[in-house]
C-alpha cells in the first residue's frame, strides 16, 4: 500500500519537478543538465509574447475574480434565506458546477455565446444610431472573463458559504440588539466574520483563472493567455524558457493556494 | 428613541412593558399561550420555568426577534409588534454572551452607542465605556480580545454592553448557565447589586428555582407555554395557587386525594385509607375533586407524645442541614413525607434516630388544598 501511494506522488509529480529542475538549466536542451542558469527566466520575462500574455492572464483572473467573489458572496448572502427543496436545487446546482469538466463548460460556453452573438449581432447593427458600422459582439476578454467568473462564481458561493455556517447567529442578532440597522450590521459584524471567507475564495478564483487552459481555448477568441500561449509554443518544441514560464505559473497558483488555506485556517480560530 | 415623542403624563406606576395575549406559534409548535403581563418599572423579574416552557420566546418577543402570532407587546404604553429589534429601547445578555469576536472589548461595550444617529463623539463614547468597565468591576480591561477572557470575565462584558445603552429593559437569557456553581451564586449577587444601583428593569430567563427565588423581586412562573403564577417569591412559596408551582418552589409534601368538605376557609380532603387533611384553598374548589394537599416541611413538628391532631410516623432517615435537621418519615397510610425540624426544637424534643417512632403534627390551616395542573 505504501509503495503503490508512493508510486502514485512520484508519477505526479516528478514531471512537476523535472520541468522546475530543467527550469534552471544552463543549456537549451530539455533533456539533458548542463548547470544552473537563471538566464531562461530572464529570456521569458523579455520575450513580448509572454508579456502580452502574461497580461491579458492577469487581467482576465482579476477581472473575473472580483467579479465571481462580488457575485458569489451576494449569492451566498442570498441563500441563507433560501429554505427547503429550493435550497437543496440551489445547492445541487452549485456543486453540480464545480463538478462539471471544464471541457464540457468550454464547448457549452462557446456554442451558447457564439448563438447568442450570432443572434444579436444583426439586432445592434439594425438599431445601432451612429453612422459607422456597428460594434459586433466576438469572444475575446469579455467571453472570458464571464466565463472564468461564472465558474468560479461556484467555489466563491461554496467557500463563502461554509464560512458563514461556522459564524455564530446570535452575533447578529446581537448587532441588531445593540440598534444597529440591518446594513450597519452586515458592515460591522457580518463582513469582518466572512471576509476570511470572502478573501479565500477571490484567492481560489483567481488562481483558478490564472491556470486555466481549457475552457479559455474555448471561449478566448483572438486572445491569448499565458496557459494557451504556453500550449501553442509547445508544438514548436519544449524550451527552457516553456519551463521558466510554467514553473513561474505554478509558483505562482501554489503560493495563492497555500494564502488562501491559511486565511482560512487563521479566520477559523479568530472567528 | 419613541421614549421622546412620549408625553411627561406617564406616572410611575405604568408598567414600563406589557405582554396581552401574547402568543407564539411555530406551525402546529405552541411555544406560548396568551401571555399576559405587566412588568413593572424598575423591577427585577424572572421567568422561571422547565426547558421548552416557552421562557426564551417571551423574552426574544420582547426584545424584538420574535413577531407574536397574535396579542400585543407593549413597550411604556405603546404597541412594538412591528418594531424592530434594533429600534427598540431593549438590550439583551446573550446566553453565550454573543460578544463580537472581531472586535476588543471597548469596541464592543461602544457598540450599541456608535450605532445611535446622531453618533456620540468618541470621547464621550470612551468615557461611558470606562464607566461601564468600572461598574462590572473590569477597569483596563478595554483592549484586551473576547478570547483573552474568562467565561465570568465574558459574561461581564456582555453586561457592559448592554448597560452602557442604559435601555428600559434589560433581558437576561440565562446568563449564568455556562458559569460554574461559585462563580455564578457571584455573579448573581453581583447582578443583583447592580440592577439596585442603575434601576434599570431587569427580565432574567432561568430555569433554576434558588437562582430565581434568591434574586428576583417577582416571579413568573411558566409551563407549556403558558403563565401559571405571578407572584414576590414569599407569594409563591407561601401561597401557590397549584401543585405545579409548590413543587417548583421550594420542597413540599403532596398528598393526593379528594375534596370532601368545602367550608369558609376550610377545605378537606380524603386521603389515603380514610384520613382526612384538611386546609386552605388558595383557588376555588369543588366537592369531589381530585386534589392534592400541600405541607412544607418546616410546616410539620415531630415529638414522641401525641397532642391533638397526629399521625404516628417511624423515623427512616435524617439529614442534618446546621440550623436545621431533614428527617424522612414514614405513616403507613400516607406513606413517606419530609420534616425540617429547627435546631431549637430538637434541643426541646431531644434528636430522634432512624428506626424512632414519633408523632408528626402540623397546624390547621398549615396545608394548601390544590387543584392538580
Ligand atoms: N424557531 C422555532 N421553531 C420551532 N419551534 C420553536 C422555535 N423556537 C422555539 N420553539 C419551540 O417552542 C417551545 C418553547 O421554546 P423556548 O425556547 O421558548 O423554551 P425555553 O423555555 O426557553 O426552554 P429552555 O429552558 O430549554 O431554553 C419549545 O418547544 C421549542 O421547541
Ligand atoms: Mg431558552
Amino acid at each position: 500500500m505504501r509503495i503503490y501511494a508512493l508510486a502514485v506522488y512520484l508519477f505526479l509529480y516528478i514531471p512537476i519537478g523535472i520541468i522546475a529542475l530543467f527550469s534552471f538549466n544552463a543549456g537549451r536542451h530539455a533533456s539533458q543538465f548542463q548547470g544552473f542558469s537563471t538566464q531562461w527566466y530572464g529570456k521569458a520575462l523579455s520575450n513580448p509574447f509572454v508579456m502580452d500574455a502574461l497580461t491579458t492572464s492577469l487581467t482576465v483572473a482579476l477581472s473575473s475574480a472580483v467579479l465571481a467573489t462580488l457575485f458569489g458572496t451576494m449569492a451566498a448572502m442570498a441563500l441563507q434565506s433560501v429554505r427547503g427543496r429550493l435550497r437543496l436545487a440551489f445547492d445541487a446546482l452549485i456543486y453540480i458546477a464545480v463538478m462539471v469538466p471544464g471541457i464540457v463548460i468550454g464547448i457549452a460556453t462557446l456554442i451558447a455565446l457564439v448563438t447568442v452573438f450570432d443572434w444579436l449581432n444583426p439586432i445592434l447593427a439594425a438599431i445601432w444610431p451612429l453612422a459607422d458600422a456597428a460594434p459586433k459582439l466576438t469572444l475575446g476578454y469579455g467571453s472570458l472573463i464571464a466565463a472564468h467568473g461564472l465558474f468560479a462564481m461556484a467555489l466563491v458561493i461554496i467557500i463563502v458559504r461554509a464560512r458563514m455556517a461556522g459564524m455564530d447567529r446570535s452575533l447578529i442578532e446581537a448587532s441588531a440588539d445593540l440598534g444597529a440597522t440591518p446594513w450597519g450590521t452586515f458592515r460591522q459584524v457580518t463582513l469582518p466574520q466572512i471576509f476570511p471567507g470572502i478573501l479565500a475564495g477571490f484567492l481560489l478564483a483567481f488562481t483558478f483563472s490564472f491556470d486555466d487552459f481549457i475552457i479559455a481555448f474555448f471561449v478566448a477568441g483572438s486572445q491569448t493567455t499565458l496557459p494557451i500561449y504556453v500550449f501553442s509554443s509547445i508544438r514548436r518544441g519544449v524550451t527552457p524558457e516553456i519551463n521558466a514560464i510554467g514553473t513561474m505559473v505554478l509558483g505562482v497558483s501554489l503560493l495563492l493556494l497555500v494564502a488562501a488555506q491559511a486565511i482560512l485556517q487563521r479566520g477559523r480560530k479568530a472567528g | 428613541m419613541e421614549s421622546n415623542l412620549k408625553p411627561f403624563s406617564e406616572t410611575q406606576a405604568a408598567p414600563i412593558a406589557e405582554l396581552r395575549g401574547a402568543s407564539k406559534h411555530y406551525g402546529a409548535v405552541v411555544a406560548a399561550e396568551g401571555l399576559n403581563l405587566a412588568i413593572r418599572r424598575g423591577e427585577f423579574l424572572s421567568f422561571l420555568g422547565p426547558s421548552g416552557c416557552g421562557k426564551t420566546t417571551a423574552l426574544r418577543m420582547l426584545a424584538g426577534f420574535e413577531t407574536p402570532t397574535s396579542g400585543d407587546i407593549l413597550l411604556d404604553g405603546q404597541r412594538v409588534n412591528d418594531v424592530p429589534p434594533h429600534q427598540r429601547p431593549v438590550n439583551m445578555v446573550f446566553q453565550h454572551y454573543a460578544l463580537f469576536p472581531h472586535l476588543t472589548v471597548a469596541q464592543n461595550i461602544g457598540y450599541g452607542l456608535r450605532q445611535r444617529r446622531p453618533r456620540p463623539p468618541e470621547t464621550e463614547i470612551a468615557r461611558a465605556v470606562d464607566q461601564a468597565l468600572e461598574t462590572v468591576r473590569m477597569p483596563g480591561f478595554g483592549p484586551r480580545r473576547i478570547w483573552e477572557m474568562s467565561g465570568g470575565q465574558q459574561q461581564r462584558v456582555a453586561l457592559a454592553r448592554a448597560i452602557v445603552n442604559q435601555p428600559k429593559l434589560l433581558l437576561l437569557d440565562e446568563p449564568m448557565a455556562a458559569l460554574d456553581k461559585k462563580l455564578r451564586r457571584e455573579m448573581q449577587i453581583e447582578l443583583q447589586t447592580l440592577q439596585r444601583q442603575l434601576g434599570i428593569t431587569f427580565i432574567l430567563v432561568t430555569h433554576d428555582q434558588e437562582e430565581a427565588l434568591s434574586m428576583s423581586d417577582r416571579i413568573c412562573i411558566m409551563r407549556g407555554g403558558r403563565i401559571v403564577q405571578v407572584g414576590s417569591p414569599r407569594e409563591l412559596y407561601d401561597r401557590p395557587t397549584t401543585r405545579y408551582v409548590a413543587d417548583f418552589v421550594g420542597k413540599s409534601n403532596f398528598f393526593a386525594g379528594k375534596v370532601t368538605k368545602v367550608a369558609a376557609g376550610r377545605t378537606e380532603l380524603a386521603v389515603a385509607a380514610g384520613r382526612q387533611i384538611a386546609g386552605v384553598a388558595p383557588v376555588d374548589i369543588a366537592v369531589g375533586q381530585t386534589a392534592t394537599a400541600s405541607l412544607r416541611p418546616e410546616q410539620i413538628a415531630l415529638s414522641r407524645e401525641t397532642a391533638g391532631q397526629t399521625v404516628p410516623v417511624e423515623v427512616i432517615n435524617r439529614i442534618f442541614l446546621g440550623e436545621h435537621t431533614e428527617y424522612l418519615v414514614r405513616n403507613i397510610d400516607l406513606g413517606d413525607f419530609l420534616v425540617l425540624v429547627s435546631r431549637q426544637a430538637e434541643a426541646s424534643e431531644g434528636g430522634f434516630e432512624p428506626g424512632d417512632q414519633a408523632f408528626a403534627s402540623w397546624t390547621d390551616g398549615a396545608a394548601l388544598i390544590l387543584s392538580d395542573d
